[in-house]
């Protein structure tokens, strides 16, 4: 089987081309994810590119992008394939208004049309080719997770009715985790795990200047600053990329060109959601001496 | 003169086996610090590396990193196996011969010379002062790299075979630095730029300064780290810098630094403990069949019972009270523990708390109306009124001002939770306090921060209590505390 990409440099670059920012280790996980035929399993705080990163990677390789979405109660019949209950019904009374035999209709409608494809089934059947975002792992069910895992391993299903299906490419899977519970070792035995943090605060810069249109170098130098200053104090939630990302483009808005205590102090809402972070923010930013490193 | 290098693997991958010697011993020290590497991750380690260069130290260590270690709490114990075994490779981390003879020279009287370490120039203390000045002022990498090997080797006074630590060496060197002096001229400096430089900027500017120096300590750390590997080799020196993962560190010997990694590490473990308990609340405890709520919903389905519905279980949430002893050596283990129960109070009907050491204090306002609990625990260690005579622990007094004052707050529905180490000072233990709490109560438990194996020495009187109890635990790091707020709740 060919690889997707060359050298670990090449996914940085081709990244970088679809505006996603990262620093050598990322991109070698990525790597080696097409080069040895593993999922990554990517785990983070909340906004730091979990999703964009297999997003981004569709983006880098023209996939097509499958995303399965989990959340608590999901099942297989929403994450694999469910039989179209409907149809078959249909299907059983008209046949047996034209006195078909039992058999027959069984093998009709237990096959390809009657079938309704979800993500996973979907993504082993592609032809063209394509990234699997297996999203917030972490909320659906310890069982469930089971399910997942012979497809990961195997890149199989089987369907009873149809027999096993075996995927005609090892796609790039990405599951990504918000760490609300720990996933079985058995997922994370078969995955390349990858964390990724808040970025630096130049990368994060970079990040503000890529995705924010028309904002002054300079002044996504300062967002940059000001969010590092205010990650460093010890808050209930520190702020995302996403919410650096709110908050450079409200400033750009309002037309601000250097940010000063009372902009920050304004505009801060935008970074932090508790009451008592924002207290601090304010309070800590109001004064030089600051925090001990 | 050692060899260092000789015993050392050289690059080469696709040869194999050097690289794989060296592997094998890396993950085997992983799995010593406690890091559970299975085998088959072993194997995709080794197969990984055939991918990634080893020179490209970023990538490769990313690459061990994500084929070994998969959970970020075991980061930091990684990175520092890493560095053990992988400091001596690439070419900017190469120790040069005559590098290390050096090391053999005695303190102080030291040569001093450039980055790439070519012998000759001398640096004079203020030659060194300024450069590191300059480094930090300009936030040069090469400079600060260059300005920590130049520190090391001129205040550390390393000696080869002298059985001393990395810390030693590193409070020697910053003894020297004056890291606080320099923050104060580079502050100076800012202050008399032109243009108006607003508190603000300042502000900004001196985190950019701090996190300058944090990365000059750090590179002064990896510096020794690595004169010490060239020195003694690297198995001994991975099994000297052997530290406990976070969940595993004790509450009550923890060192600065660790307890500011309990620190970090209590925050996502709230959020994991929380979200689990809303899960479990959710589901594990599904109630009756609900037969009404069943049929009426069978109704939309031509009468056919397709989908059981369930009484909603409606387990009533407990009271907590707890009662902590704060006293110096269980403090810790104190805020832990409140900052946890707190942190997922919703699961709980009403929450209180009382601290002590020979007197006794209600601290519950502290935590009433804010969601900043770290601040509150705070305030619990600064504010509260615990000392009776002479702020040694007392729990007879302390349980009997508990009993004088809040025993009628005490229901059916109340778990009391007794914290500390029950070292009473040879004071009068009033047990039967515990005994009649244990009656009103609905459970009374004791939560030991010391080794079970301490319990009843010395002063240690939990025995005493423990019959009154309906449990008592030994609750000495995190992942033990996690364990027992889980069942709690
Ligand atoms: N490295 C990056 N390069 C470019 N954009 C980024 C990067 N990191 C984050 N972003 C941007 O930040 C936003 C949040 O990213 P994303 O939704 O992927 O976060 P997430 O980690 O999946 O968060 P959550 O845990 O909340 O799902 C997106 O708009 C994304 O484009
Ligand atoms: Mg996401």
């Amino acid at each position: 089987m060919s690889h997707r990409f060359t050298d670990v440099d090449a996914v940085q670059q081709d990244l970088h081309k679809v505006d996603y920012l990262c620093d050598s280790g990322l991109a070698g996980v990525v790597y080696l994810a097409d080069r040895l035929d593993k999922p990554v399993l990517v785990e983070g705080p909340a906004g730091t590119g979990k999703t964009q990163l297999a997003k981004s990677v569709a983006e880098m390789t023209g996939s097509r992008l499958i995303r399965l979405q989990c959340y608590e109660g999901l099942d297989e019949a929403k994450a694999l394939y469910e039989w179209n209950y409907k149809k078959q019904l249909l299907r059983i009374q008209t046949e047996r208004d034209a006195d078909v035999g039992w058999d027959e209709v069984s093998d009709d409608i237990f096959s390809d049309e009657f079938l309704l494809t979800r993500p996973l089934l979907e993504a082993i059947r592609a032809v063209d080719p394509i990234v699997l975002l297996i999203d917030e792992v972490d909320r659906v069910e310890v069982e469930t997770e089971a399910l997942l895992l012979e497809i990961l391993s195997e890149y199989q299903v089987s369907i009873p009715e149809l027999g096993t299906m075996e995927a005609l490419q090892v796609p790039l899977v990405f599951l990504t985790s918000n760490n609300t519970r720990e996933l079985s070792e058995a997922l994370k035995r078969r995955c390349l795990y990858l964390h990724i943090d808040y970025p630096t605060m130049e990368r994060e810069k970079e990040i503000v200047l890529a995705k924010v249109p028309d904002i002054a170098e300079n002044l996504a130098d300062q967002v940059a600053r000001v969010v590092r200053s205010i990650r460093r104090l010890e808050l209930k939630k520190p702020p995302s990329v996403s919410e650096t990302l709110d908050w450079a483009r409200t400033l750009v808005l309002l037309g601000v060109q250097h940010i000063d205590a009372d902009v920050a102090a304004e505009t801060v809402n935008i970074l932090l959601k508790y009451q008592s972070d924002i207290a601090k923010a304010n309070k800590e930013l109001a004064t030089v001496e600051g925090i001990e490193p | 003169m050692t060899a260092y290098e000789t015993d050392l693997p050289t690059l080469p991958v696709e040869a194999g086996d050097p690289l794989l010697d060296l592997l094998n011993g890396f993950i085997a020290e992983l799995r010593a610090v406690g890091i559970p590497a299975s085998l088959t991750e072993n194997l995709d380690a080794m197969e990984a590396v055939k991918h990634v260069p080893i020179t490209d130290r970023e990538t490769f260590k990313y690459a061990l990193a994500a084929t070994l270690v998969k959970n970020q709490a075991h980061w930091k114990a990684f990175e520092t196996v890493f560095e053990v075994y992988f400091s001596l490779r690439g070419a900017q981390y190469e120790i040069a011969a005559d590098d290390l003879d050096e090391a053999d020279e005695a303190d102080g009287e030291i040569r001093a010379q450039g980055d790439r370490g070519s012998g000759g120039d001398m640096l004079s203390p203020e030659e060194l002062a300024e450069m590191l000045y300059r480094a930090l002022m300009r936030g040069d990498s090469e400079m600060l790299r260059a300005a920590a090997r130049e520190a090391v080797r001129r205040y550390a006074g390393m000696e080869p075979g002298r059985p001393v630590g990395g810390t030693y060496y590193l409070y020697r060197t910053l003894r020297n630095l004056d890291l606080e002096g320099v923050l104060e001229r580079l502050m100076d400096a800012e202050q008399h730029t032109e243009g108006d430089v607003d508190d603000f900027d300042l502000r900004l500017r001196r985190d950019e300064f701090e996190l300058r120096i944090a990365e000059l300590k750090r590179q002064i750390e990896a510096e020794i780290r690595r004169r010490l590997v060239a020195d003694r080799g690297v198995e001994a020196m991975a099994k000297t810098l052997r530290k406990p993962l976070p969940s595993d560190i004790d509450f009550m010997h923890a060192s600065r630094e660790e307890m500011a990694s309990l620190r970090k590490a209590i925050y996502p473990l709230t959020r994991k403990l929380a979200a689990r308990l809303v899960r479990k609340r959710r589901h594990g405890r599904a109630g009756p069949l609900d037969f009404r709520s069943t049929v009426r919903h069978s109704l939309s389905y031509g009468g056919v019972p397709v989908e059981p519905k369930f009484r909603h279980p409606r387990p009533h949430k407990p009271d907590i009270m707890v009662v902590a002893d704060v006293s110096g050596s269980v403090a810790a283990f104190a805020r832990f523990t409140l900052h946890l129960v707190y942190a997922i109070s919703s699961q709980f009907s009403k929450v209180r708390s009382f601290v002590f050491i020979d007197g006794l204090d209600e601290v519950t306002s502290f935590f009433e109306g804010t969601d900043d609990i770290a601040e509150a625990v705070h305030r619990v260690n600064t504010e509260a009124d615990v000392v009776w005579v002479d702020g040694h622990s007392d729990y007879g007094h302390a349980l009997g001002v508990f009993w004088d004052n809040y025993a009628d707050d005490v229901g059916p529905r109340t778990t009391v939770l007794i914290l500390g180490d029950a070292r009473n000072n040879y004071h009068a233990p009033e047990s039967w306090i515990i005994k009649a709490l244990q009656q009103k109560a609905r459970h009374v438990f004791w939560l030991n921060p010391e080794p079970r194996s301490y319990w009843d020495t010395g002063d240690s009187i939990v025995g005493e209590y423990a019959p009154h109890c309906d449990g008592v635990f030994e609750v000495r790091n995190l992942r033990q505390l996690e364990a027992f707020v889980d069942r709690l709740a």
